[in-house]
């Protein structure tokens, strides 16, 4: 930390703001596209992954900025994913012993954080070469640009897919009964996409510094 | 120092294998008690879900301890090896699963209520998409018809093959038969929209194919392993 700097500069605000709209991982960056496509089905795992990706990221992001001055460059990529695999494992541990209904539906994600590109992405492009504060808001700032993403599409995807969200029934039977079906296609991974284009293309058009020329 | 010398790195990365391996190990030991803990009532809690009766991680242990009157073990040819409480309890379908037919284990838990009557429960266990699934079934006292079922899984996908553990997809398999009117073992089928009028078959889930070949597959192999079980009226 700066001996100065406020601990919410503009500068820090702006690491934690940032990445929520015009720096988005997902819509901006395109990374961590594949755990988008696959955990957002329903709205519960994709909260549940956000909350992790945010306790994993935020933390990896504050080690490697630690240990910054003193990983050789040449094994950097190995030492990142050494540190992401061990704290994966330890949240992984711990939820087991002390939360078990939660660890039982984060394991399928378990492999899915290890391999999120959001999180080696930050730590080659920011934790390597910042100090740990402003290293641990941009660990959380980009886990909640990622999670934001993720619980749109899944809210779509849920109430058109299954009609229901957060597993409660939210599209009246009435309307079952007076012929309305479930969109079958919206539970299948490439609606995800397609959801995930249409939130890029809103984006970009309403801000229109986004687009490339 | 030179942080780009090869014995730097060496070293760095030697020191930074045995400091992960001996915090992750520390923690894998120093909580394995609470997680097998956590795993044991999680099993109880399903097999009272078998037979329709809710629990809680708090009181799972007590209304197992109520209701499940009586556990054995039986081989393949329906007889009783054994009828501890706590050694059937403790059987390992993914070992047993790897024995011959004639060897296996095969745990059956007795759950009786006021109201409403003796009930088996079974033990099923098989392949889904991703990793294993598992689950138990339970038996009216005619061995023939089911009571119950509830299945969990180790990475189905949520919203696809993670549904064959939602209340939705159980409730139908309660009145199904395992036997047809010959007294054949069928198991139950996969149908894809026809279940509801089928008493031997179940509907798929959409999206979760594989899963639900998975769970046919499972139901067929697990229960089949009781056939003169279920057929005896031991």
């Amino acid at each position: 930390m700066s001996d100065k700097e406020p601990l919410f500069s503009a500068k820090n605000r702006k690491l934690l703001t940032n990445p929520l709209g015009t720096d988005n991982p997902i819509t901006i960056q395109v990374l961590g596209i594949c755990s988008a496509l696959a955990v957002t089905a329903k709205l519960e795992p994709a909260v549940v992954l956000t909350i992790s990706v945010m306790a994993v990221l935020a933390l990896a992001n504050v080690i490697v900025s630690l240990l910054r001055n003193t990983i050789p460059s040449r094994i950097r990529i190995i030492v990142q994913l050494v540190i992401v695999a061990a704290l994966v494992i330890l949240v992984d541990q711990i939820l087991k012993a002390f939360a078990y209904e939660v660890s039982k539906q984060l394991s399928v994600f378990v492999g899915l954080i290890i391999t999120n590109c959001i999180i080696m992405g930050r730590l080659e492009a920011f934790a390597l070469g910042n100090k740990p504060w402003p290293a641990f808001l941009d660990g959380i700032g980009n886990a909640a640009g990622y999670g934001i993403i993720l619980v749109i599409v899944a809210f779509f995807r849920e109430l058109l897919g299954s009609g229901t969200l957060y597993g409660f029934q939210i599209i009246p039977q009435a309307f079952y009964d007076m012929g309305y079906e479930n969109n079958g296609l919206m539970i299948l991974p490439p609606m995800a996409l397609v959801v995930v284009g249409i939130i890029i293309w809103v984006q970009r058009s309403r801000d229109k510094s986004l687009i490339e020329n | 120092m030179n942080t780009q010398s090869n014995t730097y790195t060496f070293l760095y990365a030697a020191i930074m294998v045995v400091v992960v391996a001996a915090v992750l190990s520390f923690t894998s030991l120093s909580l394995k008690e609470r997680q097998n803990m956590n795993k044991e009532v999680e099993k109880k809690q399903n097999i009272l879900k078998a037979v329709n009766v809710a629990s809680t991680p708090a009181n799972a242990v007590e209304l197992y301890d109520k209701y499940i009157v009586k556990a054995i073990i039986v081989d393949s040819e329906g007889e009783v090896k054994s009828n501890d409480k706590v050694e059937t309890f403790k059987v390992d379908l993914k070992k047993e699963n790897k024995r011959e037919l004639s060897k296996r284990d095969l745990p059956v838990f007795v759950f009786n209520k006021e109201g409403v009557g003796e009930k088996l429960i079974i033990p099923v266990r098989g392949k889904g998409m991703w990793g294993p699934i598992w689950g138990f079934i339970s038996m009216e006292s005619d061995r023939k018809t089911i009571y119950g079922a509830t299945f969990d899984h180790q990475g189905e996908t949520p919203g696809l093959g993670a549904e064959i553990a939602n209340a939705d997809f159980l409730a139908p398999f309660t009145g199904k038969q395992i036997f047809n009117q010959a007294g054949m073992f069928t198991s139950l089928k996969l149908a894809k929209g026809t279940a509801s009028t089928n008493p031997h078959a179940f509907d798929a889930v959409s999206g979760g194919t594989v899963t639900s070949k998975g769970l046919e597959d499972m139901l067929l192999k697990s229960l089949g392993s009781y056939e003169k079980f279920l057929k005896s009226s031991k």
